[in-house]
């Protein structure tokens, strides 16, 4: 039996769904982009590629949390926050700048040209004059620099992550608590965006993200495609490292973690740094998912990291099967394009005679109901009924 | 035989109860010793405190060489020094097959980056199938650990620490729970790992004692009460009215 079972495979031999998913990432891509706006077939309209697109970024960000979740044991409730500063990271340059050239061309009318104060003034102006100012606050210090804005989508959420991860691991705070805490600091996070004064714009958050500086004459069928393709290679990217880092021993250990941490720690494991290291890196691959979200649906506001965000990706993660990054993979695509699907009027009402149902009000009893009945039946989620069937052929 | 870990004066006190009081010990490298006990004694908050779980509120343990205190010192800390430890219960990750639970406990750099681009190796993998044979699961080794029986598990555990290569092994009831062929493959693993290192094996079951052969220490209320062969203590009048006296494992 050993003799057969030697453990020197290969990585995809050792991982099959790594194939299988770059494979269908890859056809699925294809397809997308052939019958795409952008390419004049049509038969996919621009604001479903953004949909897809999107979709694909939460794909990412639930694989993030199941290796944080389901392969570590720690239940974040605060990811979405991560994901949400990434975006709010990108979303800085593209108002900046998109407001830049706006200001520019309206002010290269005049005879005397303006100096850059008054350039600055004029942005700061339309940015911030929906909440009363006009000054740019510190942390616009970089909004011109892409390049510093992209180091922040990674930087921010690495750093918060590695910071409120070392208080709470070091601190032992495990299980339920760990989850309240997390939880706490996304609502923390969310209601200090709200505020006006925050320098983001308060609840208005960034809009018209979906204009990229400099690709102006490039239509949105163009633009939308790119990011669709780019949120592609992202997740392709974002499954491969995780499948290579759940692979090693290092994935042997965050298991173990999970099951027994006091036991690893006999073992000569510092639990904490393991901790720690997941944490940070998944937190940092949220971002990364959120800054190619964001520019896809236009608009980010601090309703986005409430809570409630972060309990969904963990619905999400659940549904399509701890523990199996595929599974998570299956559950975001799955429940957010359905949720678009019931919430955007696409699913047709029922009329049971006495009362109908809308499913605009019934989408979040239909999608509870499913969690539940999924907890108590299927508790391996849809990876999991997708593994028997496999075992079984 | 040279001291290998020094108790001296140890006390724990949990809420006015008295686990430890006064506990000193010694033991050499190599040596196998059991200790024993009725329930309540602190033979659990004795290993709780040398593995760094508890923090005593008196006395001091010294261990190694250089005589380094444990005392402040991270359960995973002490573990690296090499203390190993088996707990009562089987604790082996039940998700992981048998082969990754050693790989885990086998002796390499413990820091996340190392562990993450850890490649196997070939002394590795030959000191696994090693291990794998003394506790008789090679044939065993890709099966999930949550498949064992519970005496598989218990020799899936010790195989750990001994992957683990400890200069001092722990070893909390052993053969709970073992048929009678399988406590006597455990007593030779015990008896061999303890010709090169320190053991101190926990156990209520006399028989188990005597099959080891080995000194004996008594703890009774939080100290030692007696310490020596097993005849001798069982001798022992004190021994005899507060442990054997009260228990049917008196032979």
């Amino acid at each position: 039996m050993t003799k057969e079972h030697t453990p020197r495979t290969s990585f995809v031999a050792r991982n099959p769904s790594v194939l299988y998913l770059l494979m269908a990432l890859g056809l699925f891509t294809a397809v997308v982009a052939v019958l795409s706006e952008a390419t004049g077939v049509g038969l996919i309209s621009t604001s479903f590629v953004k949909t897809l697109g999107k979709t694909l970024c939460l794909c990412l960000i639930a694989i993030a949390m199941d290796v944080v979740w389901g392969y570590c044991g720690i239940l974040s409730l605060g990811h979405f926050a991560f994901f949400g500063i990434g975006g709010y990271a990108i979303g800085m340059w593209l108002m900046y700048a998109r407001t830049e050239i706006i200001v520019a061309e309206s002010l290269a009318g005049q005879v005397i040209p303006p100096t850059p104060q008054e350039i600055s003034d004029a942005i700061g102006n339309q940015i911030f004059g929906v909440v009363g100012s006009s000054e740019f606050p510190l942390i616009w210090a970089f909004a011109d620099s892409l390049f510093i804005q992209l180091a922040f989508v990674v930087l921010v959420p690495g750093l918060l992550a590695l910071i409120f991860g070392w208080l709470a691991f070091r601190s032992r705070v495990t299980g339920v608590y760990l989850s309240i805490l997390t939880q706490a600091m996304t609502l923390a996070l969310s209601l200090y965006l709200f505020q006006n004064d925050s320098g983001l714009r308060g609840n208005n958050g960034l809009s018209g993200l979906q204009n990229v500086p400099g690709l102006a004459d490039s239509g949105q069928d163009v633009v939308s495609l790119a990011f669709f393709l780019a949120s592609a290679l992202a997740l392709a990217l974002g499954y491969l490292l995780f499948a290579w880092i759940t692979d090693s021993k290092l994935g042997n250990i965050i298991q173990a973690i999970r099951d027994d941490e006091s036991r690893v720690r006999f073992l000569g494991y510092h639990v904490e740094s393991y901790k720690l290291f997941v944490f940070t890196i998944t937190a940092i691959v949220a971002g990364i998912a959120g800054a190619l979200y964001y520019p896809q649906a236009g608009i980010i506001n601090p309703a986005e990291i409430a809570p409630i965000a972060s309990i969904y990706l963990a619905v999400w993660v659940a549904i399509g099967g701890r523990g199996r990054l595929y599974g998570a993979v299956i559950g975001a695509a799955l429940v957010s394009l359905l949720s678009s699907w019931f919430t955007g009027g696409g699913a047709p009402s029922i009329n049971l005679g006495f009362y109908t149902i809308q499913w605009v009000d019934w989408w979040l009893v239909l999608l509870g109901g499913t969690f539940v009945l999924v907890t108590l039946f299927a508790p391996k989620g849809i990876g999991g009924l997708f593994d028997k069937l496999v075992r079984k052929s | 035989m040279t001291s290998l870990l020094e108790m001296s004066g140890i006390s724990k006190n949990f809420d006015g109860f008295q686990a430890i009081s006064n506990l000193s010990l010694q033991i050499g490298e190599p040596e196998l010793r059991a200790v024993i006990g009725p329930n309540g004694a602190g033979k659990t908050t004795f290993m709780d405190i040398i593995t760094g779980k508890t923090k005593p509120d008196e006395g001091s343990i010294r261990f190694g060489e250089d005589s380094r205190s444990l005392i402040g010192m991270s359960e995973s800390e002490i573990a690296r020094l090499g203390i190993g430890r088996k707990f009562q219960k089987p604790t082996v990750f039940e998700a992981q097959t048998v082969r990754e639970n050693l790989a885990m406990a086998l002796k390499n750099p413990r820091g996340p980056f190392s562990v993450l681009f850890y490649k196997k190796t070939r002394e590795g993998a030959a000191r696994l199938e090693e291990i794998a044979e003394e506790i008789n699961l090679t044939d065993h080794l890709a099966r999930p650990a949550g498949e064992l029986s519970h005496g598989q598990k218990q020799w899936l555990e010790i195989g750990m620490l001994l992957a683990q290569s400890p200069r001092l092994l722990l070893v909390d009831e052993p053969a709970a729970g073992m048929t009678a062929h399988e406590r006597e493959h455990t007593t030779d693993i015990l008896k061999k790992a303890a010709e090169t290192r320190a053991v101190i094996v926990v156990e209520h079951d006399m028989e188990f004692v005597r099959r080891l052969n080995c000194k004996v220490t008594v703890l009774h209320e939080g100290s030692v009460l007696a310490e020596g062969s097993l005849d001798h203590v069982t001798k022992n009048k004190t021994v005899v009215d507060v442990y054997l006296g009260r228990s049917d494992a008196g032979d």
